[in-house]
């Protein structure tokens, strides 16, 4: 699968479909637009990078993304649901069915094991028949596609951090999701972890993956067949190769420091 | 998501920290222990009533001289007092009596061959005693009115006192001194065993009149009976034999309702004096498992906050994992519901076992009630469910946003 620009999407693919999707934090005075009107698409099997400064409106836009937040106003259709105004239970079951997540930090529980880690998602799908033998023996093969069957019974602190964050992968995969979030996935690693991460990522995406990955690092986000530039609340790039986006990239550097 | 799984993450949880667990656990532990040992301390004194009534006979009344008030320019002296003649007067005045009898008792020192038993009560009495007393006589006979008339130092041992005096005898028949005067045995009582403080094995019962005689001191008092001992037919009937006692006994003593210079005593009024006692301490241990379980619970919320705040990151991620807020809700809930219900746990174990060195240790009498285990169980498990509410919804309210963010 290639990846395509937002413009040129055909509608049945369509994974992710926003629509000038706002968020305001607070009210009156003191009120903070976070975002301002955003419309993006996303295909199914797209790689997308997002990058922006500090401030730029990324998180706010990852967490409506992760539907661990609502926007104050605009639509977000995921996977041909429309996701904007669930209630909190519904949110948390299309975040479990949909959703993989991959943070920074890795957020594994330092009490259970890797394949224990992994086995998490799955304990909170309801109405799923699967017996705990089952569950663990999924768990187990999700941990060998991403390389760490040998290490199913360590704990996440007898890992090194690269290890951490495959186990962290193999946990947003363990429910089949529609996409896969990744919050600087790479930040709290070595250069050499790094790069077995970002191609781990890009092995997932060759097979047909959906991932919408934030990063500061240019070098991380060309791994990305798009990237979207955010400032101010605003997209104010969006290119299906990185290097295009130097120039925007070094300018608003250059603007907001 | 099932119970099970829950209930397993619940125990994870509570295992990361044992001493920590333990400790809070502590206020549930006494409290629950208290409950068990209250109810064991009340179900004993209860079944040492129900003995002593038993062994007392039942419906009884006493008669006995009211104490002196003593005021300022009042009549000194011994108040007014039945004496043995009035016996009689009761049993044929008074309708729906069971028996009547009197006792005097005296410590004497009671000899038979080379056997010299010292302190032994001497009960001097009438034959309305075995009537009143529901008490029977194993071998003889028991002391008779005819004994009393004639003063006849005629003596009936009791189970133990026949024992030890005198073994596999026959001790019908034989002499024993009881002081310095001789008796012939003419009976012995059937076994009782000893109930609370009274060993009823081990006395001698003489005629009263025989006590008066030969045993009490003061020449003026001789026959003043110190206790009349009635019982009534039935329990129904109590309330009429009281009322003609109170009539007859004013006529007899020629005294008014205003200060009639005695009393009247039923088994109800003993059974409150002595129930008195344990319910004070069953109402200290009541308030013991009250506070304790309060004040556990507090622990208990006071914990499961702080596990909350330590593990706001864990929450979030759940939440991001798709844990809906009831999930995380009940899953803290139970945490503190386990946590409770493990006190509980070690709470009836420290129950049974004081309870039972209370039985051993000290003259307090203890019963298990076994239906306490899961009422203490079930006290344990509100005040989880109680105390663990708060923290819980705490827990199930975070934003999952700032609760990943959280170091």
């Amino acid at each position: 699968m290639t990846a395509t620009s937002a413009a040129a999407g055909n509608p049945t693919s369509k994974l992710i479909e926003i629509k000038d999707l706002s968020k305001v934090y607070g009210a009156g005075s003191i009120a903070v637009q976070a975002l301002r009107s955003v419309s993006a698409t996303v295909e199914k099997g797209e790689f997308v990078a997002v990058m922006g400064a500090s401030g730029s409106g990324k998180s706010t836009l990852m967490n409506i993304l992760g539907c661990l937040d609502r926007p104050t106003s605009g639509d977000y259709v995921l996977d041909g649901e429309d996701v904007s105004r669930l209630s909190k239970d519904r949110l948390a079951g299309v975040r479990n069915k949909k959703i993989g997540f991959v943070f920074q930090s890795y957020n594994l529980l330092p009490r259970l094991s890797a394949v224990k880690n992994v086995m998490l998602p799955m304990l909170y799908t309801g109405h799923n028949h699967k017996s705990d033998k089952e569950r663990y023996e999924h768990a187990l093969a999700t941990l060998e596609s991403v390389g760490l069957g040998d290490r199913a019974h360590h704990k996440p602190n007898e890992l090194s951090g690269g290890q951490q964050q495959r186990v962290a992968i193999a946990r947003a995969l363990v429910n089949n999701p529609s996409i896969i979030l990744a919050d600087e996935p790479t930040g709290n690693l070595d250069t050499r972890s790094s790069q077995d991460i970002v191609s781990l990522l890009h092995e997932l995406h060759r097979q047909g993956a959906t991932i919408v990955m934030v990063t500061h690092e240019m070098d991380i986000a060309e791994n990305a067949g798009r990237v979207i530039y955010l400032q101010d609340g605003q997209i104010v790039s969006d290119q299906l190769h990185a290097s295009h986006i130097r120039d925007a990239y070094s300018n608003a550097d250059g603007r907001t420091a | 998501m099932s119970f099970w799984k829950i209930f397993r993450i619940a125990l994870e949880g509570l295992t990361l920290n044992k001493v920590r667990s333990f400790l809070t656990t502590l206020g549930v532990i006494i409290g629950v222990a208290a409950v068990i040992i209250m109810m064991a301390v009340s179900n004993g004194a209860e079944a040492e009533v129900a003995d002593q009534i038993n062994a007392m006979g039942a419906n009884l009344i006493m008669i006995q001289p009211a104490m002196e008030r003593g005021g300022v320019g009042q009549r000194t002296g011994p108040p007014p007092s039945l004496r043995y003649g009035d016996l009689a007067a009761i049993e044929q005045n008074v309708t729906g009596i069971g028996g009547v009898s009197a006792e005097q008792n005296t410590d004497r020192e009671v000899k038979a061959g080379k056997v010299t038993l010292t302190n032994i009560p001497v009960v001097g009495t009438t034959p309305g005693f075995l009537a009143v007393r529901e008490y029977g006589v194993a071998q003889g006979r028991f002391v008779t009115d005819e004994d009393n008339d004639k003063v006849n130092d005629a003596a009936v041992l009791g189970y133990g006192i026949a024992q030890d005096l005198f073994g596999d005898q026959d001790p019908i028949g034989q002499i024993i001194k009881i002081g310095t005067y001789k008796f012939t045995v003419v009976g012995v009582m059937a076994e009782k065993g000893a109930v609370g403080n009274t060993d009823y094995d081990n006395r001698v019962y003489v005629p009263i009149k025989v006590v008066f005689k030969r045993f009490v001191s003061s020449r003026f008092a001789r026959d003043n009976l110190r206790v009349v001992y009635v019982s009534a037919q039935s329990k129904e009937m109590m309330a009429s034999v009281q009322s003609q006692l109170n009539t007859l006994v004013m006529q007899i003593l020629d005294t008014t309702p205003e200060s009639p210079g005695f009393a009247l005593t039923t088994q109800d009024n003993i059974i409150q004096m002595r129930t008195s006692a344990t319910e004070t301490f069953r109402n200290l241990l009541a308030w013991v498992a009250a506070v304790s379980l309060v004040v556990g619970g507090i622990g208990i919320m006071n914990i499961m906050l702080v596990s909350v705040t330590e593990r706001t990151r864990e929450i979030g991620l759940r939440q991001a994992l798709g844990a809906r807020p009831r999930d995380v809700q009940f899953q803290f809930l139970l945490e503190a519901v386990v946590l409770s219900l493990v006190g509980g746990l070690l709470g009836v174990a420290a129950g049974v076992g004081g309870s039972y060195l209370f039985n051993t240790l000290s003259t307090m009498r203890t019963e298990m009630v076994w239906s306490s285990i899961p009422l203490a169980f079930g006290a344990a498990a509100a005040v989880g469910i109680f105390f663990g509410y708060y923290p819980a919804t705490k827990a199930a309210q975070l934003d999952p946003i700032e609760a990943l963010r959280r170091e």
